[in-house]
């Protein structure tokens, strides 16, 4: 397994509710979430907003600290592992950003973004690794000397997802990386997204809230609402066979492009 | 694949000219005071007492702004202050500005109890009423250049630590700091590498404005006496001796002041300006 989630709780305090004197209270945003993720699988996350699936994804990277339940990377339990420890496997897994916007340090070249992360991890020949990572995500050489704003939503995104491949990890999360893009770069995005996946073996979660987006490119889907997993099945099933009331409404919310014909999978 | 990025260039703009230029040459004229003033800025004639500017029938050669009621040239006397102004401003808004900055920056990036501490601290800080925060302070001190810079900083640090506090505040926020931590960076290494050059143009800014404010500041000490010893020529100190004889002899007054204010708003639209020039993020 690549990762094991096991009763993953998370809470955050509500500073829109903190009285004047003592702590805020808590919200529970994950109420107890258990899935695996076997390697070479790729997994989609989707659920509305508010449900969660960002939480998890920093939950998983490590960002935002659990509050009980268990985070296997590997066989490795790494949910309460000190930053010191981990910075060490943290080349592992990596992230994809929603926003590349603020991903990418926008006072950076996009060289240095690229090559930043793996002169930490100690990685040589730093500019010819940007070069090929630039040519695995179909971006001309020179862009390396380019700002972030600079570059279109697309172009940006597939610099982030440069700056991941380029570390040269087993997990990569992605999470909703084509919200903020228009239709045909979100296919273009997505194309290579699968085509990386396959090329380089990775094992992938792809956060969405968008279900036609996930049905192009998991194996398997499990479905957030509130906070708590309402539907875990492979891609097809799922669409052909949505069992929880939460699943149908996503689907029902996919736009046909003929209004006439019912969703057939 | 033709790259029209790299062909675009970025206009020089007037600001900066006009601020950078003003500064250049007032720089200059502080270095090579003694070479190019055209007397010494002590040297008292009571006969050549209250000469008017160049341009008066009543001028005499050579005394190009006048002099003032000790007979002593206004030109060479200003380009003289400019030594102490420009110095001060120098090191006064640097120091500051490393001061403030630096702390502002941890306060802003690290939260918890530093910020809690230093957040404190600027609030108390900011409640004294500056100009008398500095002549108390001179007065513990004693006067002296050394003192001035001292009494700056210790004033004015606050300025840049509340807003480098939440210049940082905003940046670490932005997904890059949890981008960092993803790769593996530690939290000072991010501090340095990514929130830095993020917040380095408004400490740019800060910096600049903060030479200006240095220059008020020592303006203000001097016209109060509380700045170096009374011979040496001071823009304030000319402003304050010119101000008991306006009526007589306006020239003495209004051309350090005039200095004064171009120098003030030179350094406040230099920060602009480098901005405009050299922030590779267009805003």
């Amino acid at each position: 397994m690549m990762f094991s989630i096991n009763d993953l709780k998370l809470s955050l305090p509500d500073m829109t509710q903190k009285p004047l004197f003592g702590p805020a209270p808590q919200i529970d945003i994950l109420k107890g979430i258990s899935f695996d993720i076997p390697k070479g699988c790729v997994l989609g996350i989707v659920g509305g907003s508010g449900s969660g699936k960002s939480t998890l994804a920093r939950a998983m990277m490590r960002l935002l600290e659990p509050t009980s339940g268990s985070i296997l990377f590997d066989g490795m339990d790494i949910t309460h592992t000190s930053e010191e420890e981990l910075r060490g496997m943290r080349q592992r897994f990596q992230m994809i950003f929603q926003d590349p916007m603020s991903s990418l340090n926008p006072r950076r070249k996009v060289g240095g973004i690229i090559a930043g992360p793996m002169r930490l991890h100690g990685m040589d020949r730093t500019k010819e690794r940007v070069n090929e990572a630039l040519d695995l995500v179909g971006l001309p050489q020179s862009f390396s000397q380019r700002y972030p704003h600079e570059l279109s939503g697309g172009q940006r995104q597939r610099v982030g997802i440069a700056r991941a491949i380029a570390l040269r990890p087993e997990f990569i999360l992605a999470d909703e990386i084509v919200s903020g893009l228009d239709v045909s770069s979100q296919a273009q995005v997505l194309n290579l997204l699968a085509k990386l996946v396959k090329e380089l073996g990775l094992t992938l979660a792809f956060i969405s809230h968008d279900l036609s987006v996930i049905r192009r490119l998991c194996d398997r889907v499990i479905v957030l609402h509130q906070g708590l997993i309402v539907e875990e099945a492979e891609s097809q099933i799922l669409f052909e066979s949505p069992q929880a009331s939460y699943t149908k409404e996503l689907l029902a919310a996919i736009p046909l492009p003929d209004p006439d014909q019912i969703w057939d999978a | 694949m033709r790259d029209a990025q790299k062909e675009m260039r970025r206009p020089l703009g007037l600001r900066l000219w006009l601020s950078g230029g003003w500064l250049f040459a007032l720089a200059v004229g502080a270095i090579l005071a003694p070479l190019i003033a055209p007397h010494n800025p002590l040297a008292q004639d009571l006969f050549a007492a209250r000469l008017p500017p160049f341009w008066d029938a009543k001028a005499e050669p050579g005394f190009w702004l006048g002099t003032d009621s000790l007979g002593r040239d206004v030109l060479s006397r200003i380009l003289y202050g400019s030594r102490l102004a420009l110095f001060v401003a120098l090191v006064a808004g640097t120091l500051t500005c490393a001061v403030g900055a630096t702390l502002g920056m941890i306060a802003g990036y690290y939260r918890g109890w530093p910020d809690r501490i230093i957040s404190r601290f600027v609030d108390i800080w900011m409640a004294f009423p500056p100009v008398l925060f500095a002549i108390l302070l001179i007065a513990v001190l004693g006067t002296g250049i050394v003192s001035i810079i001292i009494a700056i900083v210790i004033i004015d640090w606050t300025r840049f630590a509340r807003v480098i506090r939440a210049e940082a505040l905003g940046q670490s926020a932005m997904d890059y700091v949890a981008s960092a931590k993803i790769a593996g960076r530690t939290k000072f290494s991010t501090m340095l590498t990514e929130i830095f050059p993020n917040v380095l143009p408004s400490i740019i800014a800060l910096l600049t404005l903060e030479m200006g404010i240095s220059v008020i500041i020592e303006a203000i000490l001097s016209f109060v006496n509380l700045s170096i010893s009374t011979d040496s020529p001071t823009w304030g100190g000319m402003i304050s001796e010119g101000r008991t004889s306006v009526h007589q002899a306006w020239w003495v007054l209004v051309f350090p002041l005039i200095t004064l204010f171009l120098t003030v708003l030179s350094f406040s639209q230099l920060g602009e300006g480098l901005k405009d020039r050299f922030d590779p993020v267009l805003r």
